[in-house]
């Protein structure tokens, strides 16, 4: 696409036709009625004009249509504004590879809830080879060794784990959140690390519904993961920050 | 009528490899009892309700005996000897009570002796065979039921996912998916139940991804189902997960509540949740006795190996899965009729020919398990969130339902691994498998695979791949086997993961009436 080009819109078989298509539900019984009323939607919409092509009952009381129509709406293209994540989405079968050049081994990955947390939800989604969103755990992954010490888990007990196993990356999550707790528990694991290993601490990452992706300082870990996060996205920022480590140290 | 000219004497190879591999699990499972076992059968004795006054939240009844039980006394002897003789030494009448006892922190449990002992013995083999009898009367209800709305018109039944986390809005969608044709509802279980080591209590209305398994949620989804299978005048079958570190408590539930069929794997909870190994036969075996007893076909998980490993590659273990799942549902009294193992249409549609492979794999399950309920299920791995491409693969792997004979059809879904299904999703996916049920009607009458075709061959060749692996299993132990990965990817020692804790080794004077009544009915 050329560059000068700063506004577009849908096409459907001519240049500037702005033809769409697309289907919904109105919770009304099919007939004429719900037939304008879905015409209402569309026109709404920005599509005009809109052609009710298809309805539909689903049941007494719900109508089905697929609409295609034209939508009046330009894309400026100078105004979209695309976050862009520092690191890229990678595979698993990418994420293997990377970690095979960078590290020459398995990556160390230990996980848990600490402080009274009993709620695995985050973390075996995570974790667990059935994975979360369709996406396999970190199990899954063969350049993964993953040692998931579960619930309830004690500071002084996961510094303990992290040591032992020689881990890379320590993985907490959080999902009880009465008086702070989720927030002082990560202080807590955070100041643990540093008193116990200084910086030679692996990574620390914290998981959970409630935090806020901006606290990584306040809470002194390296990472923040908040609601929706898929084992992928845990993954690919593992090799990320694992390959700014190495960069470093070279 | 056998298409694949599977040889007989290799057959027969592959499950007394199977039988040979299970072998010392089975001994192991009958040499143990576990936490979850014997809520199991505190369950069946009649035990009831949760404590809501405890700090962590609602904890169950039963879960305040049992760990009492287990500090004080132990559970080598089994819980229900100690608890009943509580029971007639502090004069309690019911074990709700004595569990309230219990947690006041009242009662001290014991192992009877002498006269002590009969009582407690009798006592509960009493209270316990009232609960096996209710599970037997729901079995003859749902026999009457099917007597009288009847079985789907046709086979493969179509069996639907419901799971919104809220169970009022699970029976709104429950009743409007029978009303679009489902014959088999399936509840899917809220994200993490499976390694809660209680059962929730009550209806529930805040499920993540789904809802939560408790016996009120049963009982409220079943009513409903009754209600809907008298106006669309078949039986609508209600579907739900006897899996995780309750399952055994679950089963119990399940037949307590009349649930018609429950996913319940030999080896999912540990290859899949990383629970531990040893726990996971031990419960499974109780569950699958309970499930046999209360007529509930189980649902088996071989799909999920082909979600992590690739359809090819690895179609032989999802053969040799079905083959130890059938040793073990066996073993544990659950006839052919209730065995609902599982296979998927989870081949990259990009290979070549991966249809035809598909049905070869499909086609080995129906001649493998000629009488078994087989369930059949749709892709999941290769849906990519384009909707349109979906659509056709689900129609796809429902002709090779219809065509290879499947029993029990999961419904796919275009939206699969994007949302949850939207109303419009679920009505359109149904119509997918109406229109071809309807358009293939009996094409598996004209369907003759070549003798010397690709279909046969590839059948043959993983049947070998199969045995193969057997005698692999079999010389180096099953557990081995577990430990080492040769599972779906997943390597899993017999003395890690979940629940290990709650596994017990039996004494010589363990006594479980549950155990006793359900071998003895085998």
């Amino acid at each position: 696409m050329s560059d000068t080009k700063r506004y577009v819109r849908p096409y459907g078989d001519t240049t500037g036709d702005g033809m769409i298509q697309t289907s919904f539900t109105l919770p009304i019984p099919c007939g004429p009625k719900a037939d304008g009323a879905a015409l209402q939607l569309a026109n709404k919409m920005g599509m005009d004009p809109a052609m009710v092509v298809h309805s539909n009952p689903i049941g007494d009381d719900f109508t089905f249509f697929v609409v295609y129509g034209s939508v009046k709406h330009l894309v400026d293209l100078d105004e979209v504004k695309v976050v862009e994540r520092e690191y890229p989405l990678l595979t698993p079968a990418e994420v293997n590879t990377a970690l095979k050049k960078t590290l020459r081994r398995k990556l160390v990955v230990v996980g848990g809830c600490i402080g009274t947390d009993a709620h695995t939800v985050g973390i075996d989604a995570i974790l667990n080879i059935k994975g979360f969103a369709g996406e396999k755990g970190l199990e899954y992954y063969r350049e993964l060794k993953v040692v998931n010490l579960g619930a309830q888990v004690s500071v002084p007990e996961l510094v303990r784990s992290a040591r032992t196993e020689k881990a890379d990356a320590v993985l907490i999550s959080q999902v009880v959140t009465q008086r702070d707790a989720h927030i002082l528990n990560t202080q807590e694991m955070s100041a643990a690390f540093r008193e116990a290993m200084g910086d030679r601490r692996p990574l620390l990452v914290a998981g959970g519904p409630r935090f806020d992706p901006l606290m990584a300082g306040e809470l002194g870990v390296d990472r923040v993961f908040s609601r929706g996060t898929t084992p992928g996205e845990v993954a690919s920022y593992l090799v990320h920050a694992m390959q700014a480590k190495k960069g470093v140290a070279a | 009528m056998a298409l694949l000219g599977l040889d007989p004497k290799v057959v027969a190879t592959a499950r007394t490899l199977a039988a040979r591999a299970a072998e010392p699990v089975v001994s192991l499972a009958k040499a143990h009892t576990t936490v979850a076992v014997e809520r199991a059968t505190l369950r069946l004795a009649g035990i009831t309700g949760a404590d809501s006054t405890h700090r962590a939240g609602d904890v169950p009844w039963v879960n305040r005996v049992i760990d009492t039980v287990r500090e004080q006394c132990g559970l080598e002897h089994g819980v229900v000897l100690p608890a009943f003789h509580a029971l007639r030494e502090n004069d309690i009448g019911s074990l709700t009570e004595l569990a309230e006892a219990t947690a006041a922190g009242q009662v001290q449990f014991k192992i009877p002796t002498g006269k002590d002992l009969t009582a407690a013995r009798k006592a509960s083999t009493s209270a316990v065979s009232k609960g096996l009898r209710t599970v037997d009367r729901n079995r003859v209800q749902r026999d009457k039921l099917v007597a009288k709305w009847g079985d789907p018109a046709q086979r493969p039944w179509i069996y639907l996912i419901v799971a919104t986390g809220d169970i009022d809005e699970d029976v709104v969608q429950a009743q409007n998916a029978a009303r679009a044709g489902a014959d088999v509802i399936a509840v899917i279980r809220s994200t993490g139940q499976s390694l809660l080591d209680y059962v929730p209590e009550g209806a529930t209305h805040h499920g993540f991804a789904g809802t939560y398994a408790t016996q009120e949620n049963f009982r409220i989804m079943r009513a409903a189902l009754d209600d809907v299978s008298k106006e669309v005048g078949r039986y609508v079958r209600l579907t739900n997960y006897a899996s995780g570190l309750c399952m055994p408590e679950i089963a119990v539930l399940a037949g307590l509540q009349r649930l018609d069929m429950m996913l319940n794997d030999s080896m999912y909870g540990i290859l899949f949740r990383d629970i531990n190994p040893i726990r996971t036969f031990v419960d499974q075996r109780f569950s699958r006795q309970v499930h046999a007893r209360a007529g509930i076909i189980i649902n088996t998980g071989e799909d999920n190996y082909l979600t992590t490993a690739d359809a090819v590659d690895a179609a032989h273990t999802v053969t040799v899965s079905q083959l130890l799942n059938e040793h073990f549902a066996h073993e544990a009294g659950l006839p052919d009729p209730l065995l609902g193992l599982g296979h998927a249409f989870e081949i990259n549609p990009k290979v070549p020919d991966s249809f035809r492979l598909e049905l070869a794999h499909a086609l080995l399950a129906r001649e493998l398990f000629p009488d078994a309920p087989l369930k059949w299920m749709p892709p999941t791995k290769h849906m990519t969130g384009d909707v349109f491409d979906g659509y056709l693969l689900d129609g796809f792997f429902n002709l090779a339902g219809v065509l290879t004979g499947q029993s029990i059809l999961l419904v796919g879904m275009m939206t699969e691994a994007v949302v949850t299904p939207f109303l419009s999703d679920r009505d359109l996916a149904l119509k997918n498998v109406r229109y071809v049920l309807n358009a293939a009607g009996s094409l598996a009458e004209d369907f003759r695979p070549a003798p010397d075709g690709l279909i046969v061959k590839r059948a043959h060749q993983v049947l070998g791949e199969a045995v193969d692996l057997l005698e692999r299993i079999v010389d180096d132990g099953l557990l081995n086997a577990i430990a080492d990965g040769t599972f779906g990817l997943m390597k899993r020692p017999a003395d890690k993961g979940k629940g290990a804790d709650g596994v017990v080794e039996k004494a010589p004077e363990y006594f479980n009436p549950a155990s006793e009544m359900l071998e003895a009915a085998q």
